[in-house]
């Protein structure tokens, strides 16, 4: 094993989280290197091609995260089951490179779930078995790093609530913000308004929802093209503010960032007084240890689990940072299943366009509606959006009118390709005692490590919330005018998802929790953990841009207090 | 065009041509398939990964999910056996053995349940025997099928759709048939907000092409694998 000259910090992944840390690290002059598992990307790579993004799911294929496919079993008396595809990729920049870039702030609620709910509606309204606690703080402490992540990486959006001014054009439900988002939103287009307008029928309250793509030319990038390649696509115009365009080329010009690429790292290393000493990893066949006074630990929720409880040692024999026994406890996965779709009368017109382009409803979501006559706490954002390619098009719903091949069926994707729509719901999740991560006891990955199984499922509140979000979505598709309106179905274990939280729970009780406020370990002070699996709650909106503000407010925290952490 | 075929000749005669002719492709013979350009045997011709029997089985089960019709060309025309095809030899390759298996298996189905090989039977039998298989019904025949024949139909329906309607790149969607088929105004890779209202006025113009007809492409490598 080849030993690195030691650096001040190493950061394990360089996606959505890691991405953004290296930037204030590299800033405060502290010397970097950022371990990432794929290799570089660029606008050229990425075609407006559905078959190779969509249908055979490049650039996922053939990368590290593919060969540690978490097993999943709904609970542990349930059969255990693996896919044949990560949803995650490999990359500088990650999964940021390719994802809607959907950036929203969590609710205000969504820190308060515990507090907010026994206020109003009694201690007892908390699900059983539910393990969720109040984050640490509130999303006041949060806001100055949401802000921050808006304008250094570049977020367009309608503000709904400008210290404390209310915009009836954006968000009305959202946390106070100091100032306005740093681009306009992304346009609409007919089939947008028109839903926009069948709300306001239902006296809803319409948006356009927060993207970290260009709705106009920003830091010397293009505004969005709407193509129409973007979901599982990059930009060919670099419009999508993945951290590989942003804010790791800022990092780099510091001087104070090294990346290395075709990095897999494999454990964190503890030295004699338990602080991380560095990192192992396998480049091309090649074992190396990178020395770092400090680690910052920023895979994907999955890997951030599996590293460290692959990192055994004389002082953690179960696992780094978890003689607790907390890693990979609290785990979550978004409920986004359970869709609705609809045909309308009219042609859409929705060959252009990108899944982050459309329409919001908020009224639905964590607690901006009584649920004083309800069953549940939580609830669901509504998303309707302009995504059409050809092949999903053909793949569309029939609605039960026609089998799903030949003439009579060619005939109807003929008439009707541009008049489906699906809708995009995301709902509250709760952590249970029940559902958890840990390693899987046969299934591994190439260098025969174990990887990680899932053992998770939905529970009555989330399904409670799903139908009752449901039922607002049809209604909603109705006034607009829809002849067929379907509801689908959820499955019992949680999918492997793109939204996974938890696992290394962030919270003041080590009892309970892996990280502290700060996302440093209870257990060794000088390992920090980036990415939504610091996070307790989902709220009812993508996790990424929360997840970049707590990475870099973690990464502030390592400068600022550079001799008290890693000294 | 699949219905452009002479009076007289069934389509079962044309595609038992089209097994010959892939025959003698197998074995690298070449001009006798030579017949007119789009034909069941001049498309049979340029199989690379399967057989005969399997290219004639498979053309004659995707001319039954996205037929040619009143609405236009169909899978065939499109060439999507064609791309599923070049996807055996590539990204698609690790299905060769659900092709070689299932499609014998349904062959065998066939002829245990109605007598003939799928090629031969009459229109109404193939469309009762292609929905025992969409079903799962055929795979409690043990004729042969791995898992379930409702799991080879949509693994079938999925690369016909892959074929037919993805990008021309790829060896289908002929003459950009599929995206016709549609309605879909093509790939751009600009839509101003110009674009967007005269599509919805109904004035923009189609405008097909491969997304590797723009230089600014890497092309794909399974694609080059294909």
């Amino acid at each position: 094993m080849r030993r690195l000259p030691e650096k001040d910090v190493a950061v394990v992944g360089l996606g959505a989280a890691g991405g953004v840390a290296v930037l204030p690290l590299a800033e405060a002059g502290l010397q970097v290197v950022g371990l990432e598992a794929g290799t570089r990307l660029t606008a050229r790579d990425f075609s407006p091609d559905e078959i190779r993004n969509n249908v055979r799911a490049w650039p996922f294929a053939s990368q590290k995260a593919n060969r540690e496919i978490p097993t999943v079993r709904a609970t542990s008396r349930h059969p255990t089951s693996r896919g044949s595809t990560h949803p995650m990729m490999n990359g500088v920049g990650g999964t940021s490179l390719h994802y809607w870039a959907q950036s929203w702030r969590l609710n205000p609620w969504d820190f308060k779930t515990v507090s907010e709910t026994t206020r109003r509606y009694g201690a007892r309204r908390i699900p059983d078995g539910s393990t969720v606690e109040d984050w640490p703080f509130g999303y006041d402490e949060l806001e100055p790093w949401y802000d921050k992540v808006e304008w250094e990486v570049g977020i367009s959006g309608q503000a709904g609530n400008v210290a404390g001014s209310i915009h009836p054009t954006g968000n009305r439900f959202e946390g106070p913000r100091k100032r306005d988002y740093p681009m306009k939103a992304l346009r609409w287009n007919g089939f947008l308004e028109h839903m926009a307008d069948a709300a306001r029928g239902l006296g809803w309250n319409p948006f356009p929802g927060p993207a970290a793509i260009n709705s106009e030319p920003y830091q010397g990038r293009s505004g969005c093209r709407y193509h129409g390649f973007c979901d599982r696509g990059g930009c060919h115009v670099d419009a999508k503010n993945s951290t590989a365009v942003t804010t790791i080329p800022r990092a780099e010009q510091t001087g104070n960032l090294e990346i290395i690429t075709r990095a897999v790292a494999t454990a964190i290393e503890v030295g004699g007084e338990g602080r991380a000493s560095g990192v192992r990893f396998i480049q091309d066949g090649e074992e190396y240890f990178q020395p770092a006074k400090s680690v910052l630990l920023a895979s994907y929720t999955y890997e951030n689990v599996r590293l460290l409880l692959l990192s055994k040692s004389r002082l953690f024999p179960n696992g780094l940072a978890n003689n607790h026994s907390q890693v990979g406890r609290h785990y979550l996965s978004h409920h986004q299943h359970a869709p609705v779709s609809a045909l309308f009368p009219f042609d859409m017109h929705a060959w252009y366009g990108l899944p982050a382009q459309g329409v919001a409803i908020d009224d639905w979501a964590d607690d901006n509606f009584d649920h004083g006559g309800l069953d549940f706490v939580g609830g669901g954002n509504l998303w309707v959006m302009s995504d059409r390619k050809p092949i999903q098009a053909a793949n569309m719903s029939t609605f039960g009118r026609v089998p799903s091949w030949g003439s009579a069926w060619k005939a109807y994707v003929k008439n009707n390709a541009d008049r489906f729509h699906y809708t995009y719901i995301q709902r509250t999740t709760l952590p249970y005692e029940s559902n958890r991560l840990d390693l899987d006891p046969t299934s591994r990955d190439p260098y025969g490590l174990p990887v990680i199984r899932v053992t998770a499922q939905f529970k009555d509140n989330e399904k409670a919330i799903s139908d009752f979000v449901q039922d607002r979505m049809v209604e909603w598709y109705r006034a607009a005018g829809a002849v067929e309106v379907q509801k689908g179905g959820e499955p019992n274990a949680m999918p492997v998802s793109t939204h996974a939280y938890g696992g290394t729970r962030m919270g003041d009780n080590p009892e309970t929790n892996v990280v502290d406020r700060w996302g440093f370990s209870h257990e060794v002070p000088n390992l920090g953990v980036l990415g939504a699996s610091v996070m307790g709650t989902s709220g009812a909106h993508n996790p990424t841009l929360t997840a970049q503000a707590l990475a870099w407010r973690t990464a502030d925290r390592l400068a600022e207090s550079w001799s008290a952490i890693a000294g | 065009m699949a219905e452009q075929r002479p009076k007289g000749i069934s389509r079962r005669d044309l595609l038992r041509t089209a097994s010959v002719a892939g025959a003698a492709a197998a074995v690298g013979q070449t001009g006798s398939a030579a017949q007119e350009p789009g034909t069941a045997s001049a498309r049979a011709a340029t199989y690379e990964h399967l057989t005969a029997e399997e290219a004639e089985l498979l053309e004659a089960i995707a001319d039954h999910l996205i037929p040619a019709d009143d609405n236009g060309p169909g899978a065939l025309d499109a060439g999507a056996v064609h791309y599923i095809d070049r996807s055996l030899g590539g990204a698609q390759s690790g299905s060769r053995d659900d092709y070689h298996s299932g499609l014998a298996a349904f062959d065998r189905y066939c002829r245990v349940t109605r007598n003939a090989r799928f090629v031969d039977l009459e229109h109404t039998d193939q469309i009762s025997a292609l929905l025992d298989m969409q079903t799962g019904g055929a795979s409690g025949a043990r004729v042969g099928f791995l898992g379930s024949s409702a799991a080879l139909f949509s693994m079938l329906r999925a690369h016909v759709l892959h074929g037919t309607f993805g990008d021309p790149y790829y060896g289908g969607n002929r003459d950009f048939i599929g995206w016709k088929l549609l309605g879909y105004p093509g790939p751009r890779v600009s839509v101003t907000t110009v674009d967007q209202r005269r599509l919805e006025a109904g004035e923009l113009e189609a405008e097909y092409q491969s997304a590797y007809d723009w230089d600014s492409f890497v092309r794909s490598e399974d694609a080059e694998d294909a």
